[in-house]
């Protein structure tokens, strides 16, 4: 693609994708942190994954302390910036606040910090170091996600050498690639991620690491390896029809509006699965243009994994819901070339809980694009050949404190050890790691 | 109990004279600056109005207001470096004729400051009563400027002065003379007592106070900047009503300073109101609240107080006027086994443990988070605390990944039990600030403790101590 396309295409995903979460002006933000109560040993500091010393960084903000307010984010959580913008903070920081039991509004921690991350940025400011030493001891990280890279800058804060394979062309992982662009925009992933890069962490673009072999060359080069992989691709519709072209799984639509500048869509689509990505994929289809959005689950509801504000939200935005029923066939134009519908059919629930069809209950949807998105697959080719790496249904097996796997070699984090967080999930796992792998390298390095 | 159904009156006479409708009058300040303003101000519902001083020529200075906000609240503070009134004196007298005629009924008090001779007073007091004042004020408090040139505060911090001045307004005044009080000097009663020895009818206090409000920390000039410089100005504003209801205390408290006194110095509303009037005085005045919101605010003040005197069973001012001065005592009048606690009701905890902290860093370390088994009971500094929360693994809840339920069993109350502080009654010394600090409406009372000892203070302690000695330390 051309680069004037490249740009009409971000000028038209900006203009598609307003932030749904704008940001504070001056006034607004210093007014709301004021509302801060300054809780002693705080919920909200409690209820997030890396900890960010909450009342400490607002404080700082109703101080007009941007920057120390900012590094108090960043000290905690590298992916401050982003984690402002994606954290479903309904159910963490902002879900803790003990305003709740007073019946008032919930402090907005999430802008706050992102009103402290944002004139971090645009003030051009670097992430501190917390040595200016350079110190003995060499790890690698494989995948740039979010679990890596908290890992890499903060072994990398501390002096040691850090390298990073990542198999695509940007880093960030979910962030870049993943997120709907009305919650994080690649390009500020991009810029955060830069900070990280300018500590001196090395990153390897298009390096994709896999087979024994390429294991065994790290395993001699570097001290100690981070599996940082997050999770496979989407699994597949497995009914009659579920291969056609028409058929594109959650991630790699989303990761095509965002980064591929494909701004297609169909005019009538279903989303199969009612996880928080279906729900990103059916509001991306929404703004992309599609005029029929529909979302298909074989639950209802109380079972589905979407955060129930990320439900109303789609709802509010025009998503149609399908409850108990499942997709039996896609099917396709005489040509072969087009989508023209999907058979569906639905589900009740046994007393054990497993599915039973309806006989007679079959329906059928007229669509002509089907986005599967009925959750992510393991890397289960990669983690075999990680050998002495223990895995559980998929998951690698970690000590929670430390990140430690089975084989000493290896740390992980991330959703290839939570089976598919959060973004400041990953970013917990990785800082957590990280100290303890600096101890090791302590020692190692003695 | 007077009949519910008759409004309240709330009018009233100062020093038997000076008739007003409500007890609400403008101080002299840029509010009654001139005789349109002081007409709106009386469509609005005012009572009185001091006019803002008249006097010799000035010329003011421009920028003139500094503040200090709050936590996001604009103006708790305010401070001026403007000067007495920079019109004609025969326009503010021709002026203060015309509204006099056009508002009978209300009151119109002329403030005063001239330069420290007999004769200059004594004219300046026939104009005005000439013009149709309802009374005077002198201006003896004004801190900035006019001190400079031996008026203002500058006759005021001397009691000498004020008492010759006082008398020399006396010589020739048909109408009440009110000394207006500067809060700049370590004893309000001294100069009190001198304005009483001058023939004074009333009092008026306080003046603003001597300040320096900030500092503009990229320019390092102090506010107000006028041309690259400061000077200091005079407070007001609701930072200084505490300090101001103290002094109407002293000199309502003193028999030699005691006088008919217009209490001011940051009134907002009707209850700020209430208290000055409840220790003694016989009206009060208002600026820094009409300079914020404007005129429009008498009205609440007016209801305000008329629906609190109608539910307190008042008919009129002079009903609670004064009634608080008796609870104010010296220290050593107050009983020693007097003894309080505080108790957390922990139903309305909302769990930020504001009271913890506080009782901790700032009191008596009597309040515990022990209701919930930690290891460390009630031993645990609050650092401790809080490092072991930061130990803790924290996860973004997802209920399909997780499958034991977070069913953390019964709590008793909407604030885990864990969040909840603890107070340990027989440490509690009951100084109040955990109650202070709480957030939340009636969450910490404090509740008296029945010790069975009778009422003892200092002074009666000491008395029957031999040690004549002891002294707090």
């Amino acid at each position: 693609m051309s680069t004037a396309n490249t740009r009409e295409a971000s000028a038209e995903l900006i203009a598609r994708f307003p932030e749904i979460h704008p940001p504070f002006d001056q006034v607004s933000a210093i007014t709301e942190a004021n509302r801060c109560l300054y809780c002693f040993d705080a919920p909200c500091t409690a209820a997030c994954p890396t900890h960010i010393d909450v009342p400490r960084f607002i404080k700082k903000i109703a101080q007009g302390n941007l920057r120390g307010s900012a590094l108090t984010i960043l000290d905690a959580n590298i992916l401050g910036a982003s984690c402002s913008r994606v954290c479903p903070v309904d159910v963490l920081c902002e879900g803790a606040c003990v305003y709740h039991r007073y019946n008032k509004q919930p402090i907005e921690i999430g802008r706050l910090q992102r009103h402290a991350m944002d004139a971090f940025h645009q003030n051009g400011a670097a992430v501190p170091r917390k040595t200016t030493e350079q110190r003995a001891g060499r790890v690698a990280c494989i995948g740039a996600g979010p679990a890596s890279l908290a890992f890499a800058a903060e072994l990398r804060q501390r002096g040691f050498a850090v390298t990073i394979f990542e198999s695509k062309l940007l880093p960030g992982g979910l962030n870049t690639y993943g997120v709907a662009e009305y919650k994080l925009r690649s390009s500020d992933s991009l810029r955060e991620i830069e900070l990280i890069r300018a500590l001196g962490v090395d990153f390897r673009f298009g390096a994709a690491i896999s087979g024994e072999s390429s294991l065994a060359q790290l395993e001699k080069e570097y001290d100690f390896v981070f599996l940082g992989i997050g999770l496979g691709v989407i699994r597949t519709l497995d009914i009659p029809g579920g291969n056609h072209p028409g058929v594109v799984d959650a991630l790699k639509f989303i990761e095509g509006y965002k980064t591929g500048g494909k701004l297609a869509v169909g005019r009538s689509v279903v989303v199969v699965g009612a996880g928080n990505t279906a729900i990103d994929a059916a509001r991306a289809a929404v703004r992309l243009g599609a005029e029929d959005v529909q979302i298909l689950y074989r639950r209802d509801e109380q079972s589905m994994s979407a955060f129930l504000f990320e439900y109303e939200q789609a709802k509010r935005e025009g998503v149609g819901f399908h409850w108990w029923a499942k997709p039996v066939e896609i099917r396709h134009s005489q040509d072969k070339q087009k989508i023209e519908a999907m058979e569906c059919v639905h589900v009740q629930a046994a007393s054990d809980g497993s599915l039973g069809e309806i006989s007679g209950s079959q329906f059928q949807i007229s669509c002509d694009m089907v986005i599967p998105a009925i959750g992510q697959s393991p890397l289960l080719e990669f983690l075999q050949a990680c050998r002495g790496v223990r895995t559980e249904s998929g998951r690698i097996v970690v000590d929670r404190l430390t990140g430690r796997t089975a084989h000493s070699k290896y740390f992980a984090g991330g959703d290839c050890v939570n089976g598919g967080r959060e973004v400041v999930d990953a970013v917990a796992d990785g800082k957590r790691t990280a100290t303890a792998v600096a101890a090791l390298l302590e020692e190692v390095h003695a | 109990m007077p009949d519910q159904n008759i409004a309240p009156d709330i009018s009233v006479r100062f020093a038997g004279k000076i008739y007003s409708p409500n007890p609400f009058w403008l101080a002299s300040a840029p509010p009654t600056n001139c005789g349109e303003q002081v007409m709106r101000a009386f469509d609005a519902g005012w009572g009185g109005a001091v006019w803002k001083t008249i006097g010799d020529p000035i010329v003011n200075v421009s920028s003139r207001y500094s503040s200090v906000d709050w936590n996001g609240q604009r103006m708790m503070g305010l401070n001026n470096i403007e000067l007495i009134t920079d019109r004609p004196l025969e326009v503010n007298l021709r002026e203060i004729s015309e509204v006099k005629k056009r508002y009978p009924k209300q009151a119109v008090i002329a403030s005063l400051m001239v330069e420290s001779k007999r004769e200059a007073w004594h004219q300046i007091v026939q104009q005005s009563e000439d013009a149709g004042a309802d009374g005077l004020e002198l201006n003896f408090g004004c801190p900035h400027g006019m001190s400079e040139r031996g008026m203002g505060s500058a006759v005021g911090q001397v009691p000498e002065y004020t008492e010759m001045i006082t008398s020399w307004v006396k010589e020739k005044a048909r109408t009440p003379v009110l000394v207006k009080l500067t809060p700049n000097i370590s004893d309000i009663r001294v100069v009190a007592r001198a304005a009483k020895r001058g023939g004074a009818d009333g009092l008026s206090a306080i003046n603003t106070i001597n300040s320096i409000t900030g500092i503009d920390l990229d320019t390092f000039i102090p506010r107000p900047n006028v041309d690259g410089k400061s000077s200091h100005g005079g407070y007001c504003g609701p930072a200084v009503k505490p300090i101001a209801l103290n002094m109407a205390q002293q000199v309502q408290g003193d028999p030699e300073s005691q006088l008919p006194l217009s209490g001011i110095g940051g009134i907002s509303d009707w209850r700020d109101a209430v208290e000055f009037l409840l220790l003694g005085c016989s009206n009060v005045q208002v600026c820094t609240a009409v300079m914020h919101y404007g005129y429009r605010i008498v009205e609440e003040m007016a209801d305000g107080l008329a629906n609190w005197m109608r539910e307190k069973g008042f008919s009129k001012i002079s009903d609670f006027q004064g009634l608080s001065l008796a609870r104010v005592q010296d220290w050593k009048h107050l009983n020693l086994n007097y003894k309080i606690v505080a108790r957390i009701h922990e139903e309305k905890c909302i769990g930020c443990q504001l009271c913890y902290t506080a009782c901790w860093d700032g009191a008596h370390q009597c309040i515990h988070m022990d209701r919930a088994g930690t290891s460390n009971g009630h031993h645990a500094t609050p650092a401790m605390r809080e490092a072991e929360s930061r130990q803790h693994i924290a996860m973004t809840p997802i209920p399909k990944l997780d499958h034991a339920s977070s069913g953390n069993g019964a709590e008793p109350f909407a604030t885990p039990l864990a969040r909840i502080p603890r107070v340990d009654e027989v440490e509690c010394v009951g100084c109040n600030l955990c109650s202070l600090v709480c957030p939340v409406e009636g969450c910490i009372t404090m509740e008296q403790v029945d010790n069975h000892l009778p009422s003892q203070s200092w002074e009666e302690r000491t008395a029957n101590s031999s040690n004549s000695a002891r002294k707090c330390d």
